[in-house]
């Protein structure tokens, strides 16, 4: 019987999914990767808390260096009888693959949950499809597919039960963000129910088979081809079986939890003549729009797969109504060149042979089109347009939906006004920052009404790619019967605006349905609000008959105590607004919730929280509409005339936010973008922003260097240039002695800046007098913008300086060199991007990098608009990211090229002698490029060269036009994090160095994996904490240095720009100088240190004070030259190891949660840092034949 | 040999305290206090402002990171865990009363009103056997009257006083203009005991950086003198248990702090240059004064040089400055 199971929970479908995984395994090796990596975050955090599986025993989970270390790892644990999991998508599992043909062909039982995600194809995309499990259908896993979050819960105990029974290992999958990352209300199952579902006596028999030295055989054996292929055979009854046993499952589970599933899943008309064929959260959708056009009449049906394999036909043909006509089968997959998508295939096959056998009556017309990939909205509407699309005669096949193809014009017309019966639900949207707390405020608010009261709820968070001022948009719906809408709201009954300068520039009020609430935070009082609202705001406000209600929550906040925290407040106004709840009973829950959440924070915390919402609402206030709107029109600012093409058509489609409307035709076809475009996007995301005083400036240079968005720019020209400056344009006599005539100016770009203060915070020089005002300092934007916008405009016309006249051995002239990554969307203050953008003041002009997937790869290459940009002969950094594993191998594939195409260019040169003449040739042979002047020299050479080509009707001269550029000096940088350069990508890196060839890596070390949310990689040092080093990294940090010291010719420096900036540039150019391998650690502080990010350089000063960063360069030259080639550039430690440390809350946080442990693991880092200074003191100490001799 | 003393009523075996200082912020030392001889532990002060500035900079720190961007929710692991609080140091006074037998007295520094209040009182449910208020309060307000000072001292006292019903220690500073009658009024308040005195960490200042430079010294026995003089002013003529701070490197300054009045004389400098085993030496060491000079208990010497029990009480008065004077000046001759 069932047993009634009252547990409702709001929980998102990582979160689901992972309760029942780290109940029935007693394993789990695993490695980040979005979406997938909060499922491996929540059993690691399980495990650490001594949280028990359904056998009392605490699983064992492990982090590891790549999905492909984390298969190999479940592959061992399962080979020796443990209970083992994995969690995964994309990329990973396509690097889990090898081991998964191998657990397979061995019978093994085991499950690994997916968060399904689309693969790095024309570009990486964190989002959902099913791509990465398509590519894993041949491995011989079963794949299990859910399609909500209370399937996922399920599904993942369905899964295990049925491996174990039918030894295939099984896929559990669902859809990354749309299932992994919604929040809904679900019915938890218990362990009593778990602990039913899973039969003792299997999991003992898995453990019967495993390697036993007591019990010994072999496993894992090489055959020949006399029996290989029978051997293959051999699994077949069990692949047969399986779908018998995962029904006989699901009916057990039926039976104990009262919700059943089928491996095919019909449902509509029961004489339906079209149906549509769908796996995943798509299916949901599709069922509920066939809901409503079946109550219309229309004679349609949905069928969901569940087990995608092994693709089971007779039942699949058993599930379908035997009225059928027409079928359309929805794959959210992309297989290029096949005959069809992937489970289209399936289907058609079936079909045919059911047909054949006469197991149908009539072969339905089959039709397969794809959609949702990279989480595209699939709504109803692009339902009924595929079930309209089969009403017709000859309905398309091979079509797309949800998107524009007006290149192949596969796609179908979709209904933009057709929608399901929303009447039932609530439905509200709120526009927030991602630092304003307010997507936590939502999580909390669909916790408090989905596990407080009879309503269902259901929360989805969409995210800007900014990691920086990142706007978030919550959807959230509430209603009596659980809510079955895998997709975005469109029409809300409440919408509110957390930021006021939102109005400008997002559309917020199109959503609105008429008559529904919108609530603004607004520093306007209820008489001026009215008057600065935007034209087309008014007008929807009007129109739509919206109520308007408005509040200074940022005051409210200051007012009591919590500046620039407006969450609970806003959450406040939205549960006296929306009606969801009755007002007094929603307080009273929020402040239980407040209690919940801050209760081991403080007192003062809670009362703080309290206070804020009892002084929200007498501060909301309602805004009569008036009849006309009063506004100016406010059509969208255009870009500015020079804006290129495809920015003006395609990039400014994006900024607005609706790239959803771009067709097909409109983008590059092989993933090629233009440089350069976040100056088109100017975000304006700080109020405050960096401001210079020329009186006080020294002109020192600090600020520009360590300037993590490259708003910061130096010249200096000649005083008449000021003739056509306009007025207050700032400028100063240039600080150097014998230029009269020659001004300077410190240009910053206030639209772009983040106000971060990382400026502010190294600038040397102060006023006399008051010793808080420096030379650069943060201000109110507003009043100096226009002016600032006019300075900007005359700052540009001013030549640059030419770089063979910039002394850019100091920092102070490197100020000087044109930065070409500017503006990028990384977090205010961050560590990384400062040595990024001066890598391009460098050597930008001629520079090729490889990025490893990771921060750097987002803030660098994320769409819409990107930073890495072209000087004005439009030379600049070729930028690509490959993948996160393979950085090192893809960077040394360029310098191979670099190397091949250089020598090609020359034996060319050498073959056309005659031509272009003996000394010209012997020129561009051989010129020197070691200095400015030289590499400017080489590129006049080489233009003369391209000239005299173009007029030659010769093919040697055309295949030498086409290599000729090689003939200038490439600079080949690999760039990338810790969690590249120490994990993942650690044998690569590891290769590239060894290879001797002359590649450039700059590792920019954040001590965690930054991107995915702060895991521990071999760079986390020891006493920090981390994610999957939540007790505190034990282990010390990878010496990755002394490492590659060892091989002798690798160049290594050891830089820390907030310690010792003059120290980070000569091993910039020293490393990039050297003919061979160059690795450069660079530390950079970050968010995930828990830190006030505009404190970051000091945190660099004090770890390099500290002796646990000390500077370093190893130069094979010196040695070459019968010197000592390791020199150390940093002082002894002045500060023990905690002075530095438990500035960070990565390392505060073990004193709170366990102090002795802290104590202890804070002595043993010290001790390491004491050794490894020593070591680094000796070896500054040593003769130079202590050192490997360089070749 | 008898070291037994009472300290604001609590019976203890040594007048030797550990104070307040950062050696108490592990239970193990705690214990090893107990073990070297120690009368009671003042534990490591509860610094209202570190909470506040801890807990405003976890919450920062917390809400710029969560929920900021598609591929990390946040950045720390177990964060409820993680509390910022008071719960770290009433655990430490849970765990060292469940561990040791001596008084723990727990060390307040607050900065409001309800911060006072609040903490003391869960410091006593936590099970201190004390409470040390530590008030230190520079009145850089130029604005503000002596008067003024001394009301906030005996308001906060009387507030504590008000809602706990251990007993109190007020650490002070010497900088009254009637430190005397300051300790009557803070006894009216309900103070059991006053600990002399408070040291203020004075800036100094790096003339080449033009900052300020606030490092910790250690205190020295020549620092004695000030609390040396008021508690034997003190003594006998305000009904409150005394105890000596500053200076107290070994048995001898204890011992003189006894023969001032005091009940018990605090140290902790000590303990950092020569472990905590040193209590240990400082007891033997007292044991053998007494053994020498005949002493039988704590009681039998303790406030023999205060003011009221010394044959010329003028001493500590005026006429004592004009001999030191006077003194310095043939020494110089």
């Amino acid at each position: 019987m069932a047993e009634k199971n009252t547990s409702a929970i709001t929980l998102d479908g990582n979160e689901a999914t992972a309760y029942v995984a780290y109940r029935v395994n007693e394993v789990c090796a695993i490695y980040p990767i979005t979406p997938s990596s909060a499922m491996a975050e929540f059993a690691d955090e399980w495990s650490a808390k001594g949280v028990k599986n359904i056998w009392g025993n605490v699983p064992d989970v492990i982090e590891m260096q790549s999905e492909g270390g984390a298969a190999g790892t479940v592959h061992g644990a399962l080979q020796t009888g443990s209970l083992t999991t994995t969690f995964t998508a994309s990329q990973g599992l396509l690097l889990m693959l090898p081991n998964m043909f191998k657990i397979a062909g061995e019978l093994t039982a085991a499950v690994f949950h997916v968060a399904a995600r689309s693969l790095a194809a024309q570009a990486l995309s964190i989002f959902g499809d099913h791509q990465d499990v398509m590519a894993a259908r041949t491995t011989g896993f079963a794949l299990l597919a859910s399609s909500s979050v209370q399937e996922a819960h399920d599904m993942a105990l369905i899964a295990q039960a049925a491996t174990l029974e039918s030894r295939i290992p099984f896929i559990h999958f669902f859809d990354g963000f749309r299932t992994s990352h919604e929040v809904n209300k679900i019915s938890l199952l218990t362990d009593a129910q778990i602990r039913a579902m899973i039969d003792d006596d299997l999991v003992i028999a898995h453990r019967n088979r495993a390697l036993n030295p007591d019990n010994p055989f072999i496993r894992g054996t090489a055959q020949n081809p006399d029996v290989y292929f029978q051997g293959r055979e051999t699994v077949n009854p069990f692949y047969t079986r399986t779908p018998e046993v995962l029904s006989r499952v699901m009916e057990k589970f039926a039976r104990l939890t009262g919700r059943s599933y089928r491996i095919f899943e019909y449902s509509g008309a029961p004489d339906a003549e079209h149906v549509v064929v769908i796996m995943g959260s798509g299916g949901e959708t599709a069922t509920e729009t066939c809901r409503m056009l079946e109550a219309c009449g229309e004679k349609t049906g949905v069928l969901r797969v569940r087990l995608y394999r092994p693709f089971f036909g007779e039942q699949f043909l058993e599930a379908l109504p035997p009225t059928v006509k027409k079928i359309a089968v929805l794959d959210r997959t992309k297989e290029p060149g096949a005959a069809g998508e992937p489970l289209y295939q399936d289907v058609v096959t079936v079909l045919a042979e059911g047909f054949g056998a006469g197991k149908l009556a009539r072969m339905p017309h089959v039709t397969g089109g794809r959609y949702g990939l990279s989480s595209k909205e699939f709504t109803p509407a692009m339902v009924k347009a595929v079930f309209d699309e089969l009403k017709k005669e000859k309905p398309k096949n091979h079509f797309t939906v949800g998107i524009i193809d007006d290149v192949g014009f596969t796609h179908l017309d979709v209904d933009p006004y057709f929608s399901l019966d929303e009447s039932s639900w609530k439905q509200a949207l709120f526009f927030g920052l991602g630092a304003d707390g307010t997507v936590g405020a939502n999580k909390n608010s669909i916790k408090i009404i989905g596990e407080n009261t009879d309503l269902y709820a259901q929360g989805y968070f969409v995210y800007d790619s900014k990691k920086s001022g990142a706007q978030t948009v919550s959807h959230l719906r509430f209603g009596p019967e659980p809510v079955r809408a895998p997709y975005l709201i469109r029409q809300a009954d409440f919408v509110a605006c957390h930021q006021f300068n939102f109005l400008e520039k997002v559309e917020m009020l199109p959503f609105a349905k008429p008559g529904a609430t919108f609530l603004l935070n607004s520093p306007f009082g209820p008489e001026e609000v009215w008057d600065h609202l935007p034209y087309g705001v008014q007008r929807d406000l009007i129109d739509k008959k919206l109520r308007f209600f408005a509040i200074d929550a940022s005051r409210v906040a200051r007012e009591t105590g919590m500046t620039g925290r407006i969450n609970t407040i806003m959450q406040t106004c939205f549960f006296a607004l929306a009606e969801v709840l009755p007002r007094d009973e929603a307080i009273a829950q929020i402040k239980k919730a407040i209690e919940k959440t801050y209760f081991k924070r403080g007192k003062a915390v809670i009362e703080q929280n309290f206070n804020a919402v009892d002084q929200t609402l007498g501060r909301l206030f309602e805004v009569k509409v008036p009849a006309q709107p009063t506004g100016q029109s406010d059509a969208a600012p255009g870009l500015p005339a020079a804006a290129p093409d495809f920015v003006r058509q395609v990039t400014a489609i994006m900024m607005r936010g609706h790239g959803d409307e771009l067709p097909v035709s409109a983008l590059p076809v092989d993933g090629t973008y233009p440089s350069g475009t976040t100056q088109w996007e100017k975000r304006n995301i700080s109020d405050r922003v960096a401001s210079w005083d020329p009186d006080i400036c020294v002109q020192c240079g600090n600020c520009s260097f360590v300037c993590p968005h490259g708003v910061i720019r130096s010249k200096f020209y000649h005083k008449d240039y000021l003739s056509e400056a306009p007025e207050g344009f700032k400028n100063a006599p240039l600080n150097a002695r014998g230029f009269p005539e020659t001004r300077y100016t410190l240009q910053v770009y206030l639209e772009d800046c983040t106000g971060c203060n990382l400026c502010v915070e190294v600038c040397p020089a102060t006023h006399p007098l008051d010793r808080a005002v420096k030379a650069i300092n943060l201000r109110e934007k507003a009043p100096e913008l226009e002016k600032e916008r006019a300075n900007i405009a005359c700052f540009e016309k001013i030549p640059l300086n030419d770089r063979v006249s910039v002394n850019f051995s100091t920092v102070h002239g490197a100020q000087f060199l044109e930065p070409l990554f500017e503006f990028s969307g990384a977090c205010a203050g961050c560590g990384e991007t400062p040595y990024v953008r001066l890598l391009t003041q460098l050597f930008g002009d001629r520079l090729i990098v490889a990025n490893a997937t990771g921060c750097s790869s987002i803030y660098g290459g994320n769409l819409p608009t990107t930073p890495w940009t072209v000087n004005k002969e439009g030379k600049g950094p070729a930028w690509s990211n490959s993948l996160f594993e393979d950085n090192a191998e893809f960077g040394l594939g360029m310098r191979l090229s670099a190397d091949k195409q250089l020598a090609m260019a020359k034996d060319l040169l050498h073959q056309l002698e005659p031509a272009l003449g003996a000394d010209f040739v012997k020129e561009l042979s051989d010129a020197p490029q070691w200095l400015e002047s030289e590499i400017a020299a080489q590129r006049r050479r080489v233009a003369a060269l391209k000239n005299r080509l173009q007029t030659m009707d010769n093919p040697l001269a055309k295949h030498l036009l086409s290599v000729a550029d090689q003939l200038v000096r490439r600079s080949i940088w690999l760039v990338g994090g810790d969690g590249w350069a120490y994990d993942i990508g650690a044998g690569g890196l590891d290769h590239a160095l060894a290879s001797g060839r002359n590649i450039n890596v700059l590792v920019l070390d954040t001590e965690v994996y930054s991107n995915t949310g702060g895991q521990s990689s071999k760079a986390t040092p020891t006493a920090a904490t981390a994610k999957f080093a939540a007790a505190g990294k034990r282990v010390g940090k990878k010496d990755l240095a002394l490492q590659a010291i060892s091989y002798g010719n690798v160049y290594v420096a050891q830089v820390a720009m907030g310690a010792n900036p003059q120290q980070t540039l000569l091993a910039m150019r020293e490393a990039e100088a050297y003919e061979g391998p160059s690795l450069i650690l660079a530390y950079s502080h970050c968010i995930a240190h828990g830190i006030d990010m505009q404190k970051g350089l000091d945190q660099q000063n004090m770890a390099v004070a500290s002796g646990y960063w000390p500077l370093i360069r190893y130069n094979p030259v010196l040695r070459k030259n019968n010197r000592n080639p390791f020199v150390l550039d940093s002082m002894r430690p002045a500060i023990p190891f905690r002075d530095y440390a438990y500035n960070e809350l990565r390392y505060k946080v073990l004193t709170q949660t366990n102090p002795p442990e802290a104590a202890r693991l804070m002595e043993l880092a010290q001790e390491m840092v004491d050794l490894r200074w020593k070591t680094y003191e000796d070896m500054a100490g040593f003769g130079a034949k202590q050192f490997q001799p360089v070749v | 040999m008898d070291l037994k003393t009472t300290y604001m009523g609590l019976p203890l075996k040594s007048p030797v305290v550990v104070s307040a200082c950062t050696l108490s912020e592990e239970t193990g030392n705690i214990l090893r206090m107990e073990d070297a001889g120690a009368g009671a532990v003042v534990l490591f002060s509860l610094f209202e402002e570190q909470i506040r500035e801890e807990q405003a900079r976890f919450e920062s720190v917390l809400h710029a990171t969560s929920n900021v961007f598609p591929e990390a929710s946040g950045y720390f692991p177990q964060l409820e865990d993680y509390h910022v609080g008071t719960s770290r140091y009433l655990d430490i006074i849970r765990q060292a009363k469940e561990r040791v037998h001596i008084p723990i007295i727990a060390s307040l520094n607050g900065i409001t009103h309800e911060g006072w209040i609040e903490y003391a009182c869960e410091m006593e449910q936590a099970g201190a056997d004390g409470i040390e208020i530590n008030i230190f309060y520079i009145p850089a307000d130029i604005r503000l009257s002596g008067a003024g000072v001394e009301k906030r001292y005996v308001d906060i006292i009387r507030a504590v006083r008000q809602h706990v019903k251990i007993p109190v220690a007020v650490k002070l500073n010497p900088y009254f203009s009637a430190t005397g009658n300051m300790a009557l009024q803070m006894k009216d308040a309900g103070a059991d005991a006053l600990v002399l005195f408070n040291r203020f960490y004075q800036p100094d200042f790096d003339i080449n950086e033009l900052k300020l430079l606030s490092n910790l010294h250690y205190s020295d026995a020549a620092e004695i003198r000030l609390p040396l003089l008021w508690i034997a002013i003190l003594y006998g003529q305000v009904p409150l248990s005394l105890a000596a701070t500053t200076g107290v490197q070994s048995a001898k300054e204890v011992i003189k702090y006894l023969l001032a009045g005091a009940d018990v004389a605090m140290t902790a400098s000590v303990l950092y240059k020569k472990g905590i085993d040193h209590i240990g030496q400082m007891n033997r060491e007292i044991a053998e004064w007494m053994n020498r000079m005949d002493f039988d208990s704590i009681a039998a010497f303790k406030g023999v040089m205060s003011q009221r029990n010394i044959s010329n009480p003028d001493a500590y008065e005026r006429a004592n400055y004009i001999r030191i004077l006077t003194g310095a000046q043939g020494g110089i001759r």
